[in-house]
């Protein structure tokens, strides 16, 4: 199909689901925001982004004044880039704007993984879509150190559309950590953000996404990632700070044999907030296998954890772990595990539980002269603790300097 | 010295444990005997002050001071420490972190791998602490914990349950080194409680005194190797019928 045709497509099937409420999650009023592509100012120079916003993106795992330990740098404030950089030869970094004039192929791409019209976000995207990131690992390519990629909201009443391509090419390896943040403490803002991820022919990508958003916010991600034979999608996310609501459920099908996706999702909210957060992986390749482990910490706030695996082909393997824990008088933990197999031989499983912290843990450590907030502190952290097998030493590194960051909001 | 003056304890409302008086001088090592639902691991629970055993009436004195109304962390700090007789799974919180938070101060990585060694637990200071541990492993691992805190009172719930002839033995070698029965009795302050329901540690550990726990009372004190050759030759019920025996004749 031709890149003016499909585009011409993709607009008609985008009108027609304006009005089409996300199957998930609190219904948003699109009128109450701004769509606008006001634009930022293009810097070459990292450094020289205000103070404050460096800050804050740093609170999400984007490193801006020292960029040794990254591959390529992709930042977007708003709707702009207002900054793309590689440091390692077959890595491609850039806006998708840019990718989109300069591969026609990547039309196949588009829409592949997420449909335009899965809802009125997915087309608001689609739209008024003024930008996003690609990233891409050449074939047979590994990056020594992640991509970063920052997505920031700046104005007040801004619905930020974002749509993301990442592909890594036949046996690469790609890194990438995201951090998502905001400017202003109280303003309201809308995040959407169609992620499309082609993982290829024994290619790996171990995606780490911080959320670090305010209690205005509104954050409707819609992600959908496709892996084929002997590929690993390995997805970390981490939501540290308040949020008004965010509703994702990100969709995973291992399409080649032996494919594997894990997915480790830490959540800690407090009162204001109201999290569904899922993760959703079919397996259709004989011998795919997937684990999901999430970790959910109220305060206050109200969270639906879900998890679904669905087992099409032999030798399929899934698991599935959530884990709530409530920490205060109020809030709410509402884990949804769902397995679904469709012929013998697969080996799908579940365990959830959800509860307050069990006093006779708090006492074990106590016994062992720990204060009763040294005590409770420790199996927090503990229960935030989730090893993730495959990531970098580096990741692993800024994984659990962003979990004990996440203990503090809840200590 | 641990002294406790006419204790009663309840739990839920119910009174487990009535009118006990013990006393544990420095360095001596002391043996609780007894059937199933005596009292003994409440008044262990008692002297450790978990909240949910609640001293009714009576007091505790540790050191010279009423450690009655002190917590259970307040007590651990002043020296009192429990080896679980079935500790809970803490997920999340490894061996390694349970063993640093009992060295005071965290301890270096040397300490604590010292430490594995001699119980014989190198291969567990990863793992998630109590998760998957056999009953050896478990008794093993709370002694470790409680070499690396040091406490002046140790209190041991059925040290040998569940543990194999092998373990036995390094469990009874961890328990004297707690005790610090190498150090001559004069300069001795350790001092420790057992709960055993079969006597077997006793082949591994000395202990000065014996009680028989009966109702949630003390009702015999002596050499506990005496006691335990009557329990074994004559059961429980003779020591209740003596006990009942000498009540009735008050």
């Amino acid at each position: 199909m031709s890149k003016k045709k499909a585009s011409t497509d993709y607009k008609e099937k985008a009108k027609a689901a304006v009005n089409k409420a996300a199957a998930l999650g609190e219904d948003i009023d699109l009128g109450k925001f701004i769509n606008t592509d006001d634009s930022h100012p293009y810097s070459d120079d990292l450094s020289r982004l205000p103070k404050k916003a460096k800050k804050q993106m740093l609170e999400a795992g984007v490193m801006l004044d020292d960029t040794s330990q990254r591959s390529g740098t992709y930042i977007q404030m708003d709707n702009t880039p207002v900054h793309s950089s590689v440091s390692q030869d077959g890595v491609e970094v850039m806006p998708v704007s840019q990718a989109m004039e300069k591969y026609d192929w990547l039309t196949d791409y588009w829409w592949n993984a997420v449909t335009v019209d899965q809802d009125k976000y997915t087309a608001n995207i689609e739209l008024n879509q003024y930008n996003g990131y690609f990233i891409r690992s050449l074939p047979g390519q590994k990056t020594l150190f992640p991509v970063q990629a920052c997505l920031y909201l700046a104005k007040d009443k801004l619905v930020q559309n974002v749509h993301n391509v990442i592909i890594a090419e036949e046996g690469s390896e790609l890194h990438i950590i995201t951090g998502c943040a905001v400017a202003s403490e109280e303003e309201t803002g809308l995040h959407l953000g169609v992620s499309e991820f082609y993982i290829k022919k024994g290619a790996k990508v171990t995606f780490t996404m911080i959320h670090s958003w305010n209690p205005e916010t509104d954050v409707r991600p819609r992600s959908g990632v496709i892996v084929e034979e002997d590929g690993l999608f390995l997805s970390n996310y981490i939501l540290m700070k308040p949020v008004h609501s965010l509703q994702m459920n990100p969709l995973v099908k291992c399409v080649g044999a032996n494919a594997t996706a894990r997915f480790n999702s830490v959540l800690v909210t407090g009162k204001g907030s109201s999290l569904d957060v899922g993760s959703r992986v079919i397996l259709d390749g004989k011998g795919s296998r997937t684990e999901i482990i999430s970790r959910a910490i109220t305060t206050g706030g109200n969270i639906i954890a879900r998890g679904y695996i669905e087992g099409n082909a032999p030798d399929v393997k899934g698991h599935l772990e959530c884990r709530g824990l409530i920490l205060g008088e109020t809030g709410l933990i509402h884990a949804i595990p769902e397995l679904k197999g469709t012929l013998a031989g697969i080996d799908l499983s579940h365990e959830a539980a959800v509860g307050k912290i069990a006093e006779e843990e708090v006492e074990y450590l106590m016994a062992r002269g720990l204060t009763r907030d040294e005590a409770t502190a420790t199996i927090v952290r503990g229960f935030l603790n989730v090893d993730v097998e495959g990531l970098p030493p580096l990741l692993a590194e800024e994984l659990k300097r962003a979990v004990e960051a996440s203990e503090k909001e809840v200590m | 010295m641990l002294k406790i003056r006419d204790l009663s304890v309840a739990v839920e409302g119910k009174e487990i444990i009535h009118d006990i008086n013990l006393t544990i001088k420095n360095g001596e090592t002391h043996v609780l005997f007894g059937p199933n639902g005596a009292g003994k691991s409440t008044l262990l629970m008692a002297i450790m002050g978990f909240p949910k055993y609640e001293v009714t009436k009576g007091s505790i004195s540790f050191k010279g001071r009423d450690i009655t109304g002190l917590t259970v962390d307040e007590r651990a700090r002043l020296g009192i420490g429990m080896s679980f007789q079935r500790p809970p799974v803490v997920r999340g919180v490894r061996t390694r972190d349970m063993v640093a938070a009992c060295l005071k101060g965290g301890g270096d990585d040397n300490a604590i791998a010292g430490l594995a060694k001699r119980a014989d637990l190198g291969d567990f200071l990863e793992r998630d602490i109590n998760y998957g541990f056999s009953g050896g492993e478990i008794k093993r691992s709370e002694l470790m914990q409680l070499l690396a805190q040091k406490p002046e009172l140790t209190l041991m719930d059925e040290p040998e349950s569940g543990v194999d002839l092998v373990n036995i033995v390094l469990i009874g070698e961890l328990m004297n080194e707690l005790l610090e029965k190498d150090c001559p009795i004069k300069d001795r302050k350790c001092m420790g409680l057992i709960i055993t329901h079969t006597g077997h540690i006793l082949d591994y550990v000395n202990a000065r005194t014996g009680y028989v726990m009966c109702n949630g009372t003390i009702g015999c004190v002596g050499d506990p190797h005496e006691m335990l050759a009557t329990i074994r030759e004559k059961g429980y019920d003779e020591c209740i019928k003596c006990y009942l025996g000498r009540f009735a004749d008050r």
